[in-house]
């Protein structure tokens, strides 16, 4: 269920990337997340509740890439970095110290936006641009990687 | 080919939510309350304990609630018949509170009272041990609940929560004579993913452990007043 909150969260985000655009309105034709493993969020869900979240809106048709990041952290005695292991090892197996210092696999963050603008005057091919701006189209050119 | 164009965001997903919480937090210092955000899975005993501290430390700290709850206002009853004002906040379809629902009921709580005037608000957080981990409200401190009834596993299935706490109530302990549950093992799988925070055991039924908790609560209190650095004191704590 969270992860209904999660896309609401990235929506709203991109909203506000979208108002901050000059007065041409971006077409995005795929979204890049980067999920850690260390958080509440599954991945395969999330592209679930962000397809149907989008359909119908100014987004429909954009791909979420999902780059998962793998949990490291480093040992609070001997510094050494490790990958803590779910459920069981989560203490350093060097030292046997506490996860404290987690050096990635928190991560929740749109990384980037890949977008058209329509009309676009510099753009070399614009009826690229065009095509790819059409009411509720799903671009051929960027199949789902689902 | 046409090549799109590309915005690097780098922008957390949470963004909004941080922003919002930071505008709450903003709000907290200048009424220079502590806010504790009570988080635990259903059942575990956040009312049950809310009811007891809520009645013991009434005569000496100013409070208010804001109870979180899917679709009743059953807790948020109970509570308020402690004598302390509550603010139910009933969140629908969400399973956790977000920190523009704490926000609506700082607006309600200022309705009724000045919240200047407070010493300690309490955020009794949905039931449940994943989502409210990740979404932060604004709260001083963060203390998740972990009865004796749950399995001594769940620091290791949620370990997002155990490692977010700033304390852990290990609750319902009057039950231990009776369940083949080791305190000593709980407190080890805590260990696994937070080796910082308070472990309490406790029980809302006998009392037991209360007073450990309570002053835990009162030296998170002086943290926030120390009149140099406030905020360094704070981050001391954690």
């Amino acid at each position: 269920m969270h992860e209904v909150d999660m896309t609401r969260a990235l929506l709203q985000s991109l909203q506000a990337w979208k108002q901050a655009q000059s007065a041409q309105q971006p077409s995005v034709r795929r979204v890049h997340l980067q999920v850690g493993a260390f958080t509440c969020v599954e991945p395969d869900q999330l592209r679930v509740t962000w397809r149907a979240a989008t359909t119908g809106s100014w987004l429909q048709g954009a791909e979420l890439a999902i780059e998962t990041i793998a949990l490291r952290a480093r040992c609070l005695s001997c510094g050494v970095s490790y990958g803590p292991r779910a459920e069981q090892a989560y203490r350093s197996p060097c030292c046997d110290q506490p996860l404290e210092e987690i050096l990635s696999g928190r991560e929740l963050r749109i990384r980037s936006v890949e977008y058209d603008l329509p009309d676009a005057p510099s753009t070399p091919l614009p009826e690229t641009a065009a095509a790819a701006v059409q009411p509720g189209s799903f671009s051929s050119s960027h199949p789902s990687a689902r | 080919m046409h090549m799109p164009l590309e915005d690097q965001l780098g922008l957390n997903l949470l963004a909004a939510n941080q922003h919002q919480a930071d505008h709450n937090r903003e709000h907290f210092d200048a009424w220079r309350l502590l806010c504790i955000n009570v988080m635990s899975s259903p059942g575990a005993g956040k009312t049950s304990l809310l009811e007891q501290s809520l009645s013991a430390l009434a005569g000496s700290h100013a409070m208010a609630v804001l109870e979180g709850d899917m679709t009743t206002q059953l807790d948020a009853e109970r509570l308020e018949a402690v004598g302390v004002p509550v603010v139910p906040i009933t969140t629908g379809r969400a399973c956790h509170l977000d920190a523009h629902m704490v926000s609506g009921g700082l607006k309600l709580l200022s309705q009724r009272l000045d919240p200047a005037g407070l010493d300690l608000l309490w955020v009794e957080n949905v039931g449940n041990l994943v989502c409210p981990a990740e979404f932060t409200v604004g709260e001083h401190r963060k203390v998740a609940l972990l009865s004796i009834t749950e399995g001594e596993d769940k620091p290791l299935k949620y370990p997002i929560m155990f490692r977010e706490a700033d304390c852990v109530l290990i609750t319902k302990i009057d039950l231990l004579p009776h369940l083949p549950v080791s305190i000593e093992r709980i407190i080890s799988h805590i260990r696994q993913v937070n080796g910082r925070c308070p472990v309490l055991p406790v029980s809302a039924l006998s009392g037991e452990g209360l007073q450990s908790w309570h002053q835990w609560l009162q030296e998170q209190r002086e943290a926030l007043l120390a009149p140099a650095a406030p905020e360094q004191a704070l981050l001391a704590c954690r």
